[in-house]
């Protein structure tokens, strides 16, 4: 098993915080795992990416131009990362968050209400989670428990309160996602 | 544990009994600095951390810490390289131990802050004046990040001299599953005493003649003689303390020569490439100074061409090219100025060779 | 018969490279003296400069470090840190101190680092043969200002010594000097002073000592003594600036 991931979005949207949460539940199933973030002057409003690899075989490149799993959150993540999608690979986007939607028919595009959800619950901070329970959903690389066990590694312990707030909006947004339409 | 490559140097020193840290923040390296800050060493081990006011200071911080037998190091990113290199010139001169740690990003000038291999050449062959090498360990993953730094300190103070773990931003930047070093007390000043009898620290004066480090000397033929020694000891360490690693050159008819964050890719694209029948493997240096050239002489006569993959416009492509003395192609390929390499690319240009032939 | 005076254990017995009249070679033989005196040869480190005090370590018969060019704070800070119970003092002109590493000598002062700084300023660059200085006085001629400093062409002397003072890391600021005996006594006090507060860890001590260069000045010893008491400390008043973190 091999799933190499691209996370990608405005900085603030959690981007870099789901993959470092992806990589520890990955720990948690006793595979290798690696994180590559596209790092620079990256701040609320600006670009952020992150590249995530879980794979039962030691990680040759963490750096990659092609990708099984491309998460998009914004328009021009979108327009970035959608032909670089392998061909049978998964596309999901937050539908609330961009203009026009993927073009490409050899690939699995999937859309999940994630923004609107986290503002109908009142915490933009699950906005991250809600994607991400949408991700395990469609590419089960990692169970729901083994995330929840990797949220208590990724977070510094004073934030340990919130998990079970975190693992609700996983749950959530597993129920959430469909097919792009 | 899942670390970034700087936090991994980091949390290595503190148990690899460091005594000293001088550094000072610079992008992608920042994460060494803060990582000891947070850790708070000084209240445990007793190591010092001190974020200078340049990386001049950090740098003659190691080699004055070093001249007192103290095992202390620094990091920076390449424009503080650079600033570094008059003291790495001196360090080597007085043969003072000490670690510099380069994470590398796109030069020349300021630059760009993204990953690059771009200093090849300043640490390989010594980028201050004077005829000097300094010993470059070239980590490819967040674990030998963290098991370079006590191979480091063990070589600098084996041969009395700078070692530099050369890095480079991805990683540095990366996150990868690390298993720590186990903790290793301090030496005590006692130990220091007995094992860095050249030390400057005063210990034990009254019973033998002062010591002193200093790279000044007037007489031409003294200077001479020095610089012979130091030399001898190059010859010695080139005969001893090469590293590298091998992958899949057993059947190879092609290889890759690659280094760091560029091995990775290359081994992605090898892998691409065997899925293919290519039968092509890579020689990795774990040591960029000393050179693996015997080795990759031998590979110039099995194979029908090399490739070096940096992230660079090619640097160690001429040592490559050396160590074949033409017994066959060595061609080049890599990416500058903060963009990466991808493994497609390694693909595309391998095949390119191979028709070409 | 009753000895008055001999030359320090310390004081190794060559022959110095100082030119006659310099002022190195007294403040070698003070530094001697109040090591020994104090009995700390071995826990003391000393760096030195470039410039004419390089070969210090020749002379003063204890551990060395020869730093580059300006750098000598930033050693010292290292050294102090690694080894918090010795004593840990930098030698160095005013080329070193107040041009070249004028931001180590600052950053060092200002982190409070538990180290003595010597500081000789004799207005001039003497190792390479006489050329301005940060020090040198409006109107004095070097080789390299030979019509006199001036300030629209080379700016003004440094008051290194006064913005010492003005730092918070500084216990004990304070300019002497060697000229005649009493002076001579007063800089040994004034050597014994920071060296003991580099032990107690009191904070950064600065002692500078005006001094002169006859060969660079191109003057007799005798008459450099006389030009450095009509001219230079009219500039650079001697005494305490600042004593115990108090300015005076």
């Amino acid at each position: 098993m091999k799933e190499e991931i691209i996370i990608s979005g405005f900085g603030g949207q959690g981007v870099l915080s789901m993959g470092k949460i992806l990589a520890y539940a990955g720990i948690m199933e006793g595979k290798e795992v690696s994180w590559m973030p596209a790092y620079g002057p990256e701040q609320r409003g600006g670009t952020a990416n992150v590249t995530v690899i879980l794979s039962d075989k030691p990680i040759a490149s963490p750096i990659l131009n092609r990708y099984d799993t491309a998460i998009v959150l914004n328009q021009p993540s979108l327009e970035k990362f959608e032909p670089l999608v392998k061909p049978g690979g998964c596309l999901i986007y937050d539908s609330y968050s961009i203009l026009t939607k993927p073009t490409r028919t050899d690939i699995n595009a999937y859309c999940i209400d994630a923004m609107v959800e986290a503002a109908r619950m009142q915490n933009a901070k699950v906005f991250n989670m809600l994607i991400l329970g949408g991700l395990l959903k469609v590419r089960p690389i990692a169970s729901v428990d083994d995330v929840v066990k990797g949220l208590y590694k990724a977070l510094p312990e004073r934030h340990h309160k919130l998990i079970p707030m975190n693992e609700a909006a996983i749950r959530r947004g597993m129920e959430l996602i469909t097919p792009s339409c | 544990m899942l670390l970034k490559g700087n936090e991994a140097i980091a949390h290595s020193a503190i148990r690899n009994g460091c005594d000293g840290f001088f550094g000072y923040p610079i992008t992608p390296q920042s994460e060494v600095l803060e990582t000891l800050a947070v850790l708070k060493p000084w209240e445990t081990t007793g190591m010092v951390v001190l974020q200078s006011e340049s990386e001049l200071a950090s740098i003659n911080m190691v080699y004055a810490g070093g001249a007192t037998g103290k095992c202390v190091m620094t990091s920076s990113s390449s424009p503080g390289v650079a600033l570094m290199q008059e003291g790495i010139s001196y360090m080597a001169a007085c043969e003072i131990p000490g670690l510099i740690v380069s994470v590398q990003r796109g030069g020349p000038g300021l630059g760009t802050i993204q990953p690059s291999q771009s200093d090849y050449r300043q640490a390989v062959y010594g980028g201050g004046n004077g005829d000097y090498r300094v010993i470059v360990l070239a980590p490819n993953s967040v674990q030998e990040m963290a098991d370079s730094v006590g191979e480091a300190f063990r070589l600098m103070f084996k041969w009395r001299m700078p070692v530099m773990i050369l890095s480079d931003g991805a990683i540095g930047q990366m996150m990868e599953k690390v298993v720590l070093p186990p903790f290793k007390p301090r030496r005590t000043d006692e130990e220091v005493r007995q094992q860095c009898p050249w030390a400057i620290n005063g210990l034990g004066l009254l019973s033998r003649k002062p010591n002193f480090v200093s790279s000044l000397e007037l007489d031409a033929a003294v200077m001479e003689k020095r610089n012979r020694a130091m030399q001898e000891k190059y010859r010695a360490i080139e005969a001893e303390e090469v590293l590298y690693e091998e992958y899949m050159l057993d059947d190879a008819e092609y290889a890759i020569v690659a280094y760091g964050s560029s091995s990775r890719i290359s081994m992605g694209a090898i892998d691409q490439l065997r899925e293919k029948g290519v039968k092509v493997g890579m020689l990795r240096p774990k040591t960029l100074w000393p050179f693996p050239e015997q080795r990759i002489g031998e590979l110039g006569r099995q194979c029908h061409a090399l490739l070096t993959v940096e992230i660079n416009e090619g640097q160690m492509v001429r040592d490559v090219r050396y160590a074949v003395a033409g017994q066959c192609p060595v061609e080049f390929f890599g990416h500058s100025g903060g963009v990466m390499p991808s493994p497609e690319e390694v693909v595309d240009k391998m095949e390119s060779i191979i028709n070409n032939r | 018969m009753e000895t008055v005076y001999k030359k320090p254990r310390l004081l190794n017995d060559v022959t110095m490279h100082y030119c006659p009249g310099c002022g190195h070679s007294l403040v070698h033989k003070l530094v001697a003296e109040v090591l020994e005196e104090m009995g700390v040869e071995e826990r003391a480190v000393g760096i030195c400069p470039v410039g004419c005090a390089v070969f210090a370590y020749r002379y003063v018969d204890i551990d060395w470090i020869e730093a580059a060019h300006g750098r000598a704070p930033a050693c010292a800070s290292a050294v102090k840190r690694l080894w918090p119970d010795h004593l840990v003092f930098t030698y160095q002109g005013d080329g070193d101190l107040a041009c070249i590493g004028t931001g180590e000598t600052i950053q060092a002062l200002n982190r409070g680092e538990n180290i003595a700084v010597i500081f000789i300023n004799n207005a001039i660059y003497g190792m390479t043969g006489g050329q301005m200085a940060p020090t040198t006085l409006m109107g004095q001629k070097t080789s390299t200002c030979p019509y006199g400093r001036q300030a629209d062409l080379h700016g003004f002397p440094l008051h290194i010594t006064d913005i010492a003072a003005t730092l918070e890391g500084t216990c004990y600021v304070t300019r002497q000097a060697v000229n005649n005996v009493a002076n001579v006594a007063r800089t040994k006090r004034a050597i014994r002073q920071a060296f003991q507060n580099s032990l107690d860890r009191k904070g950064a001590s600065f002692v500078e000592v005006v001094s002169t260069c006859s060969a660079g000045w191109k003057m007799t010893p005798e008459q450099a003594n006389q030009w450095m008491a009509d001219n230079m400390l009219p500039y650079y008043p001697l005494g305490d600036l600042k004593v115990n973190g108090e300015k005076k």
